[in-house]
């Protein structure tokens, strides 16, 4: 153990005291009062101290990494007590036990790996869930987390993901060796500001903005998403905010009195809002409802109109990418969909009322 | 006291790189070490503007606009997304091109925001731009340089073009460059008659933009007549009707913006150490 762990422990306690789940110590007139390990330790000298603590050495090491080495703030200290469920170990000693063997949690797309490494000390290892079982030599290693923005920045098909949280991140890379700091600045940069909304909701204090807050609120623009509202609010959730779409747990609604019938998700990180992506959609979107319904008169086979109801799935659930080049057994093949185009869409393909006066 | 610097930029849905420029000067001001923590923030990325504040451990936070005027985005946009209350855009006491900072306590932190104006207006652009000129001109360029600072004109927002009038002023006033014009992309004078508007032989162009991206990288090269596609590329210097034209790319990529930004902070009371723009005023140089 690092004496000059004790040292500090003890400067610590003489000049603020200490009193924490870990240990406790505080000093009256030079004598120390004691508690670690659920043993009690009353009027110690300064020396008998050093040498009670050198016998809980799990104790002072805990210690010393929670209260100094981690980033003493609220939201990122309790996110890595989450990451190896300190909480859950009845004792120092036990937690460092589990950290000898490891720990791990997923955060959207990321794994994050926590163990004691040589020197006794956290290492957390950053890698995407994907990739859980690949060798690190597999992996391309960084070890800066502001590499983690140009990682994020494009999908594996190197198209770019302008929604931080899409379940499209790519694979792989590895973060190894990071200390606690670095690892939450990585996936600060990866996932921006869900450990914060994520820590806010654990403590009760999240603050929801509901869809009509947030379009009432719009100007320039933005300011036509106002119009929407009602059913087409949950065709909007269920367009972007579902898990298939976004790892956010979705907690707004229409209003906090009118909740949307659409699966809010089952992500570790709530959305307080809807965000940039949702209102830029949603201003098209509400363009296009201005418009009245007409009634079209159209002339297909039973297939065709199976036809284009796969091809439309197949567009909406991002799979045409998936249909083999020869697959015409498929609906949404390209061969399928441009036979039907040419035969169909050579006059209009849909009969519009004013076609009939 | 430990505090924190927000740069708030527009960012892209579409553009991947729109948000390049952020990072880069983010990454150097992290490099320089005035800040506990520097953080990008975005209106169509993320962190977006409503939440980066509460990402951060500071209670003393400088928002610094990377925008090029004081406008919609300055004023309304980014003070009612950081929920800044008791905003309004008498606080900077600017007149469009002057705003220095106000602060604030926002509703959803318990921290103190020092909302800057934005970079473009700051006066230490008007050295960048010249810095940005050095850049690409050399020795094939005469003594009698015109400069040409673009912009790209009112649409709904006067400022926008008062910017651009306002660094060509300083510039035709410091006397480096023979000419100075104010030219715009949508208004009169017009970039696309660039030549009509200067006598001396070699032209360098200037687009006070933050980003490269459509306007800088097709429209104005068609515009100034570098190319007639800009999908086929251009030289610098090109020769335009009897012209050497020399063309910088959007201005605000240059690593000195860097610099703008820390100054833009120290002017709201931001503790910062002497930076490299300080060297610049004395000795343009290449970088």
């Amino acid at each position: 153990m690092a004496s000059s762990d004790v040292d500090r422990l003890r400067a610590h306690a003489a000049e603020h005291g200490i009193d924490t789940d870990t240990l406790s110590l505080t000093v009256v007139d030079d004598r120390y009062r004691l508690v670690v390990d659920g043993t009690v330790y009353e009027d110690l000298t300064e020396g008998e101290v050093r040498d009670t603590l050198a016998t809980h050495p799990a104790a002072v090491r805990e210690w010393a990494f929670w209260h100094r080495r981690a980033p003493q703030a609220d939201a990122r200290w309790a996110f890595l007590r989450w990451i190896e469920d300190a909480d859950a170990h009845s004792s120092p000693s036990d937690r460092r036990a589990a950290l000898t063997e490891g720990e791990q949690q997923r955060w959207g797309q990321l794994l994050v790996r926590v163990r004691l490494n040589d020197a006794q000390r956290r290492a957390y290892e950053l890698r995407h869930v994907d990739d859980a079982d690949r060798s690190a030599e597999q992996l391309d290693a960084y070890d800066d987390p502001r590499t983690a923005r140009a990682l994020a920045k494009y999908d594996n098909d190197g198209r770019y993901r302008p929604l931080a949280t899409a379940p499209t991140l790519q694979t792989g890379w590895v973060f190894a060796g990071l200390e606690a700091d670095a690892l939450v600045q990585a996936v600060d940069f990866f996932y921006p500001a869900t450990i914060a909304n994520w820590h806010r909701e654990r403590t009760g204090t999240l603050d929801v903005t509901h869809w009509a807050e947030t379009t009432e609120r719009q100007t320039g623009i933005y300011a036509v998403t106002e119009e929407l509202d009602g059913a087409a609010v949950d065709w909007v959730a269920e367009a972007c905010c579902v898990d298939s779409q976004c790892l956010k747990r979705r907690q707004w609604d229409e209003t906090a009195d009118r909740t949307l019938d659409v699966a809010r998700g089952d992500g570790t990180f709530p959305c307080r809002e809807p965000c940039s992506l949702v209102i830029a959609a949603a201003r098209k979107w509400a363009l296009l409802e201005r418009e009245d319904q007409q009634t079209y008169t159209v002339q297909l086979t039973p297939s065709e109109k199976e036809q284009l109801e796969t091809m439309l799935d197949a567009v909406a659930d991002g799979t045409t990418d998936e249909v083999r080049e020869a697959d015409v057994g498929n609906a949404a093949n390209r061969y399928r969909a441009r036979y039907l185009r040419a035969k169909r869409a050579g006059d209009e393909l849909f009969e519009s009322p004013e076609d009939d006066e | 006291m430990a505090s924190a610097l927000v740069i708030a930029a527009h960012g892209s849905h579409l553009n991947p790189d729109s948000s390049t420029p952020t990072f880069d000067h983010a990454d150097r001001i992290r490099e320089v070490g005035a800040f506990s923590e520097v953080r990008e923030a975005f209106w169509k990325e993320e962190p977006s503007f409503r939440e980066v504040l509460r990402t951060l451990d500071a209670e003393e936070v400088y928002v610094v606009p990377l925008f090029i005027s004081e406008g919609y985005f300055t004023e309304q946009v980014i003070p009612r997304e950081l929920r800044l209350d008791g905003w309004t855009p008498e606080a900077w006491a600017s007149d469009g091109v002057s705003a220095t900072a106000a602060t604030f306590r926002p509703r959803d932190v318990e921290k103190q925001v020092h909302y800057c104006g934005p970079v473009g207006t700051h006066d230490a652009m008007s050295d960048v731009m010249a810095h940005r000129a050095d850049t690409v001109l050399d020795a094939r360029a005469g003594s009698q340089v015109g400069l040409a600072v673009v912009g790209h004109g009112t649409e709904r927002n006067e400022n926008s073009a008062k910017a651009v009038q306002y660094h060509a002023a300083r510039l035709r006033e410091q006397g480096r460059f023979t000419e100075v014009k104010a030219l715009f992309m949508d208004e009169p004078p017009e970039v696309d008659e660039l030549t009509s508007h200067f006598d001396s032989e070699d032209i360098v162009v200037v687009p006070l933009f933050i980003a490269d991206g459509y306007h800088t990288q097709e429209d104005i090269p068609e515009d100034i007549g570098l190319t007639s596609d800009y999908r086929t590329g251009y030289d610098v210097p090109a020769m335009v009707d009897g012209h050497r034209v020399w063309y910088t790319g959007a201005v605000g990529t240059d690593s000195l913006v860097a610099d703008v930004i820390l100054e833009r902070a120290r002017d709201a009371g931001a503790s910062i150490p002497a930076n490299r723009l300080d060297d610049a005023h004395s000795s343009p140089q290449p970088v």
